[in-house]
């Protein structure tokens, strides 16, 4: 305890310089500038304002991009709130309750709602994330190779449970991601594979240049082809303050998003938008009337965003401690470290101590200064979401192409940053969608590595994957994963979760 | 029958690039269990991945399904030309033309396209993606054609 306390104390003192407080905040403008714009998520947001921490050294860095992403995140839950479009899945919810209470005239209490629920869940989820991380990091320092392949296939596994879509497709796109993630050098051997004879693929293609084609170009691509309807709420804001009963109704829904947020951030494939899902769905099912839910029920708004900010924290552990990024943000977010050469893992705690106390002391100050931020500039924001998306995905399309020019200031990388934009557009199109495919090409290079030093420490025994103890609950865990989707109540259950919000 | 197209062209998308993996990593030297060589893992994911591809293609052959929507191929046909020319333009013709190129170009995918609007948010972004990422975040990219910065 007294041990997490100094930690802490390091990481304040490391937040806290004024450079830092700069980035942080710099960070959340940013992010909730792009993220307030309809129809931009969190992962395009953070691929788009990647180059702007190139230059940075790797502390601050890092704190820019977590300001960028709870800004982000933040920012598509007011797009949801005003004009019913989310940036992205996780404030789809957000819309049911959250737009019907601002076309009650109660919007600026929708927003109040969700900063003060997003403050708190954030507060509890950065405690979670300091008092976890280092019993898992003492953990993950203990698993040998054969856990960590069993854990990535668990994670994978998340991945491809909690995806949209047939689960063969969403399968297929991990495999598809991990054989992407073998283009370049071979580490053991030297041997170039899959580079076809282009220079420019030996060294691999950078996570940064497939999320920004993936999550961003093809976004655009799949926008321009049905026109966005709109309705903004063009009234202004009348008073921010949320009525006594409002209140009264919010609390408790805000404490038991944090909760069902916190935990389900942690799981692998989990994360923010499976968070909210699940506790707007919880929130329905204690409520005593839950007809009131989707005609503007403050508690539909308490939970949702409450779970999705606590999820966003909790999501950092297994990608501080494991290196295992549990969602396509997180996957996003090793791309970055990758950039400043930090590999994700339990050594960053030990390596880097300062680096990683300073990025979680300055998640707390981010939330902080999220709240104080966006409800004084709530009126900037509302004027932002009447720009129309024919002026808006040009000046997208410039920021995603400078962003991968100045990575290596490499025509090719515009042009493979093209390729996956292309490929995306296609599997959108085909019902398959590409969050599973990003982790599985982060994860292709250490789970191929883990294998291989697995298999030569059990002289090529592939039952050493089963016989060691904890690799063998995982790898359990998966199949039950996998077998429990194969039976149909749970299946049309899980239909149900993906459909509800679209309708 | 074959009612759900979406699933037959995702799963023959998936053989072909699984079968892509296979051919191409045919020459990797395979190695053994206990010492896997650079063509080992590749194999399975190829495999595995025509495998999958190509259940997900036969369940295509079902009576009910929803047809692929493709709309008109124009709109990404002109962002990805404006992509590419950014691509081009960029080491010649330096950051701004570049940049103005990309974003003139590609407003021409909007349905709602104005010429004048679309130059003018050319030039305004052009400028201001000059000013924060050379002169502003001191990245290495030269602005102008870096041809005349040799005059």
């Amino acid at each position: 305890m007294t041990e997490l306390f100094a930690n802490l104390a390091l990481g304040f003192g490391e937040a806290l310089s004024p450079a830092n407080l700069a980035y942080a905040f710099t960070g959340c403008l940013l992010g909730t500038l792009i993220g307030v714009l309809p129809g931009i998520g969190p992962v395009a947001t953070i691929a788009m304002l990647l180059p702007i921490t190139y230059s940075l050294q790797p502390t601050p860095a890092l704190i820019m991009l977590a300001g960028i992403y709870y800004g982000a995140q933040y920012g598509g839950s007011t797009t949801a709130i005003l004009v019913k479009l989310p940036g992205e899945a996780s404030s789809a919810v957000t819309c049911l309750d959250g737009y019907q209470m601002a076309r009650n005239g109660r919007a600026g209490a929708a927003l109040t709602i969700a900063a003060l629920g997003s403050l708190f869940a954030g507060c509890v989820g950065t405690l979670l994330l300091a008092a976890f991380a280092a019993p898992m990091a003492a953990l993950a320092l203990k698993f040998g190779p054969a856990e960590y392949f069993s854990l990535m296939v668990l994670g994978l596994v998340g991945a491809v449970v909690l995806a949209n879509g047939t689960i063969l497709k969403a399968v297929a796109m991990v495999v598809l991601g991990l054989l992407l993630g073998l283009v370049g050098t071979d580490v053991n051997s030297g041997l170039p594979r899959f580079s076809f004879g282009m220079p420019e693929l030996t060294d691999g293609i950078s996570t940064a240049i497939v999320a920004m084609g993936l999550f961003g170009f093809a976004e655009i691509l799949v926008n321009l082809e049905h026109r966005v309807e709109r309705t903004t709420l063009g009234r202004r804001i009348a008073s921010l303050m949320p009525s006594r009963e409002e209140v009264r109704r919010a609390v408790p829904a805000a404490l038991r998003g944090t909760m069902i947020g916190s935990l389900l951030g942690i799981l692998p494939g989990g994360g923010a938008m499976l968070a909210s899902f699940a506790a707007y769905g919880v929130e329905k099912k204690v409520s005593r009337r839950p007809e009131r839910f989707g005609t503007g029920a403050p508690e539909g708004v308490a939970a949702p965003e409450s779970a999705n900010n606590a999820a966003a924290q909790t999501s950092f552990i297994p990608l501080l401690t494991l290196g295992i990024p549990p969602n396509a943000v997180m996957a996003l977010m090793v791309g970055a470290m990758m950039i400043h050469s930090i590999q994700p893992g339990p050594q960053v705690m030990v390596s880097n101590p300062t680096l990683f106390w300073g990025l979680i002391a300055s998640m707390w100050i981010g939330n902080l200064m999220l709240v104080i931020l966006n409800l004084p500039l709530i009126a900037i924001w509302i004027r932002l979401l009447a720009v129309p998306y024919r002026l808006l995905y040009p000046a997208i399309l410039l920021f995603i192409c400078i962003g991968v020019y100045s990575l290596n200031n490499s025509t090719f990388d515009v042009y493979t940053m093209a390729f996956f934009g292309a490929l995306g557009y296609v599997l959108v199109k085909l019902d398959c969608e590409p969050a599973p495919m990003i982790l599985g090409y982060v994860l292709g290079p250490p789970m191929e590595e883990y294998l291989r030093r697995a298999m030569l420490l059990s002289h090529g025994d592939a039952t050493v994957f089963l016989t060691r103890p904890i690799s063998a609950a995982m790898l359990l865990a998966a199949a039950a994963l996998l077998l429990a989707l194969a039976l149909p109540a749970l299946r049309s259950r899980r239909d149900v979760v993906f459909a509800e919000p679209r309708a | 029958m074959i009612g759900a197209p979406k699933d037959l062209a995702a799963g023959l998308l998936f053989v072909g690039f699984g079968a892509v993996a296979i051919v191409a990593g045919s020459d990797y030297p395979m190695g053994t269990a206990a010492r896997m060589g650079p063509g080992y893992f590749p194999r399975i994911l190829g495999g595995l991945l025509v495998a999958l591809g190509a259940a997900i293609a036969l369940g295509a052959l079902r009576p009910n399904g929803t047809p692929i929507a493709f709309g008109s191929p124009m709109p990404a046909a002109i962002v990805l030309a404006a992509v590419v020319l950014f691509g081009v333009a960029a080491p010649l013709l330096g950051l701004v033309a570049a940049a103005f190129l990309v974003v003139a170009i590609s407003a021409r995918a909007s349905s709602e396209y104005r010429m004048k609007e679309s130059l003018i948010s050319g030039a305004v972004l052009a400028a201001a993606a000059a000013a924060i990422f050379v002169y502003g975040l001191g990245l290495q990219l030269a602005p102008w054609p870096p041809a005349l910065s040799g005059l």
